[in-house]
């Protein structure tokens, strides 16, 4: 019999030329979707729309949003949430797995290192002006030893695909990733939209994240402390993540404070409370190093708590992620992490990192200075989709502003070559049509590495966008691996 | 219990109920007005303006509107952005301090209040609200009860629960005094007496508010008159809306919260609510009447409010 092909309500979709998670390059569907197709291709506009319109009202209700400022009213926006999950089967998801776990044992053994002897430093694998000049390196805190050397506790690493299908790292993020709420909510929106999809799939649950994220918390409590106060420490209700903040205090049932609900008393951190002052062991802070502590950082920060870096250095409290893992975030590092991976474990790197050029290295800066157009261009340390370019759609003036960037501060950029990431068939004004995706999965290191099964799958809502920021208008899908016992053909 | 969440509880469940009594207050004047004898427009106006009083917001209403009529006044007390206390600037208060809170409320209880919210800001509910204002406010009272049911269906009654309680009665205790003093607010034409048919029809609307009218009803047997009011809404001790009720719940709320026993206090804020408590006790409505009832309740607001001031210093001083 020959594999099934688009048709019905996926008759007129398009894979472009592109990697398509869903279809082959000939159209027949991947074994993986075949029964998502049966389902979706039997289906008209109007049965998709009231589908989606159940999916919007369930996060509006629940008030799943995030807040976009414009005048002087903020409005409250929901993520776009696309139907069409992403499907990973059970072998992509080992490699993956297997991929990540080896990157954070790497990231964290090389956070201790260069917070420590810089063995890395002195056997000439980085070189320690790349350090020295992060713009997250914290060399106040050399020698300040944290429980069980953990300094990642929850990382988030970006994977995308590209034109052959290879899963390939784009980025990690080691400060504070954000994102897996939409995780879990994604999934119970599917559920309660297509109740018996799940019931046609072995779906591998995500449910257990935030009691494995608490573990991760208790385990990691000052002085092997077996019964830790834990809390997470948010900026507030007008962050754009105070949703997930609150909505991870919650599913782990702790406490979420702002700075205000914390002082710091002979170097330990207290939360005031109605019956006084109750100590706090371990903080899951959602605010980067530099609010966390004004008589430390930065002085102007109201959103820190003074002194609390200070109760951290005497091992009073335990901050997660731990201060100072800025370092590894940076561009720059992560182009040396195959090569951490390769002198901490001995071990090549399961997941590749995608082509790198270094603007510090004088061959490579020839190069991106000669290729601007066909590059992407991104500065070592920003995120969400900011100071980067895009070579080939960016304008003239664009490129020459990043040319006298790049030429100012070589440290401060790199490149890499334009990946047409992989795209998934997405459903816009009555059908479907390929956008560009990528991968966030949240690994979590504790006692041991667990990642939950799947991440939260970005899209680029915009037409040949190849941006998925959630900052610039990227949405999501639910992501599905599917068990062992799911047969992939 | 962290001293900010107490708070947002507290104050979460006072706008809730704030909100709640702007709109019972608002259905009853309608009906009032549709009652009343004197259909000319300053006839009806003269209905609408102790609305105004009896929610202290009168000098606000007059530097933003020209003209007083039913129209301007429903508008002002239920949509009204610039007035902090118009039902939808409550609800919406209600909503900040319960996204603060959202960790020790339950799911359902956050879904009713934000689908209030979103319902209020709607153009649906302008439709309705034009439609059959009756109706409008009397579904909105509908999901303020339900609200209510939820809290207490679905939420642990611990220390978080206490505190809305404290904030819910407070806030209710001042409400039906409030809308007891509405009846000192609205003059009666001057060739009606008291105890005549306007002036009953007045009392009637009083007990409607207050959602009273059948308890009242059953206890009177029929017969309306002022101190029967009065005393009904002030000094019943079991009917749910009367100020020695909600005092007493209060009184409840806060030996819950700091476990001392009835009858004893272990802060300023026991001991005020007990002090009131027991005065409401053992007050009449003769003794009411005599002082003057708009005195007596003046009095009362201003000791409720003692009682919230002190919960304040004693839980959330560090604030």
């Amino acid at each position: 019999m020959l594999p099934p092909r688009m048709k019905g309500f996926f008759g007129h979709y398009e894979t472009g030329g592109f990697f398509d998670e869903m279809f082959e390059a000939d159209g027949t569907v991947r074994p993986h979707y075949s029964k998502i197709l049966e389902r979706f291709s039997e289906m008209d506009s109007a049965s998709f729309e009231s589908k989606r319109a159940l999916a919007e009202k369930t996060y509006l209700n629940q008030g799943i949003t995030f807040t976009v400022y414009s005048g002087d009213e903020g409005t409250e926006r929901i993520m776009p949430f696309d139907l069409v999950p992403r499907i990973i089967p059970a072998d992509e998801w080992r490699l993956i797995e297997r991929g990540l776990e080896q990157r954070l044992r790497a990231l964290n053994l090389f956070l201790h290192d260069i917070y420590h002897d810089q063995r890395i430093v002195k056997e000439g694998v980085i070189p320690l002006e790349i350090i020295r000049t992060a713009k997250h390196y914290r060399p106040e805190l050399v020698g300040l030893d944290v429980p069980h050397d953990i300094y990642i506790h929850i990382c988030g690493s970006d994977l995308i695909r590209g034109a052959d299908g290879t899963y390939m790292v784009l980025e990690d993020n080691g400060r504070c990733p954000s994102g897996v709420s939409y995780l879990l909510e994604n999934r119970q929106a599917m559920k309660r939209v297509f109740p018996k999809l799940f019931s046609r799939h072995a779906v591998r649950s995500v449910d257990r994240y935030p009691q494995e994220l608490l573990e991760v918390l208790r385990y990691v409590a000052p002085q092997g402390n077996p019964d830790p106060t834990v809390v997470v420490l948010t900026p507030g209700i007008y962050n754009s993540a105070y949703f997930e903040h609150s909505f991870l205090a919650r599913s782990m049932g702790i406490e979420i404070v702002v700075s205000q609900d914390l002082v710091v008393k002979d170097a330990c951190v207290y939360m005031k409370t109605t019956k006084g002052l109750k100590k706090v062991d371990v903080i899951y802070r959602r605010i980067d190093d530099d609010f966390l502590d004004p008589t430390v950082f930065r002085k102007d920060s109201v959103l820190g708590v003074p002194g609390i870096v200070n109760a951290y250095r005497e091992g009073n409290v335990n901050l997660c992620n731990a201060l100072g893992t800025g370092v590894a975030d940076d561009k720059v590092t992560y182009y040396y992490v195959p090569a951490m991976i390769k002198f901490y474990l001995g071990e090549d790197p399961i997941l590749p990192n995608v082509e790198t050029y270094l603007s510090a290295v004088d061959s490579d800066r020839k190069f991106i200075l000669e290729n601007l157009e066909n590059l992407v261009v991104k500065a070592a340390n920003e995120s969400g989709g900011y100071g980067m370019m895009i070579g080939p759609s960016a304008t003239r003036e664009e490129i020459e502003k990043f040319r006298a960037a790049i030429s100012a501060d070589p440290r401060g950029y790199i490149a890499q070559p334009v990946i047409s990431l992989s795209r998934s068939p997405c459903y816009f004004d009555g059908k479907f049509e390929g956008r560009h995706i990528d991968l966030r999965p949240y690994i979590l290191m504790g006692k041991k590495t667990t990642i939950v099964p799947g991440g939260l799958t970005r899209v680029a809502m915009r037409k040949g966008s190849l941006v998925v920021n959630s900052s610039q208008g990227g949405g999501s899908k639910d992501t599905w691996v599917l068990d062992e016992s799911e047969a992939t053909c | 219990m962290l001293s900010r969440v107490a708070d947002s509880c507290f104050w979460l469940s006072r706008y809730i109920e704030r909100a709640e009594s702007s709109a019972r207050i608002l259905d009853v004047n309608i009906q009032l007005v549709l009652d009343s004898e004197d259909q000319s427009a300053n006839g009806a106006n003269d209905l609408w303006r102790p609305i105004l009083s009896t929610l202290a917001e009168q000098e606000l209403f007059e530097s933003q509107h020209g003209e007083l009529n039913g129209d301007t006044v429903m508008e002002f007390v239920t949509f009204e952005k610039a007035n902090s206390s118009s039902i939808l600037s409550s609800v919406t208060l209600a909503r900040e301090n319960a996204r603060t809170v959202r960790e020790q409320i339950s799911s359902e209880m956050w879904e009713q209040l934000n689908r209030l919210y979103l319902h209020l800001q709607s153009p649906a509910a302008r439709a309705a609200f034009r439609e059959s204002p009756i109706g409008f406010y009397r579904s909105l009272v509908d999901q303020f009860h339900s609200f209510q049911g939820i809290t207490d269906a679905t939420m642990t009654h611990g220390e978080g629960w206490h505190f809305l309680q404290a904030g819910k009665y407070i806030e209710r205790a001042d409400a039906t005094s409030r809308v007891l003093d509405f009846k000192y607010h609205v003059l009666l034409p001057s060739e009606e007496r008291v105890g005549g048919n306007v002036d009953i029809t007045q009392w009637m609307a009083v007990l409607r508010s207050c959602s009273a009218m059948e308890a009242y009803l059953k206890l009177f047997h029929g017969r309306v008159t002022s101190w029967e009011v009065a005393g009904f809404l002030i000094l019943h001790d079991s009917f749910p809306r009367s100020i020695r009720f909600s005092v007493d719940a209060l009184d409840q709320a806060l030996h819950s919260i700091s476990g001392s026993e009835r009858g004893h206090f272990s802060n300023e804020a026991e001991r005020l609510s007990g002090m009131l408590r027991s005065t409401l006790d053992y007050t009449t409505v003769d003794s009411i009447f005599q002082s003057g009832l708009h005195q007596y309740l003046d009095q009362t607001q201003t000791r409720i409010s003692e009682v919230s001031r002190a919960l304040a210093q004693t839980y959330c001083s560090w604030l």
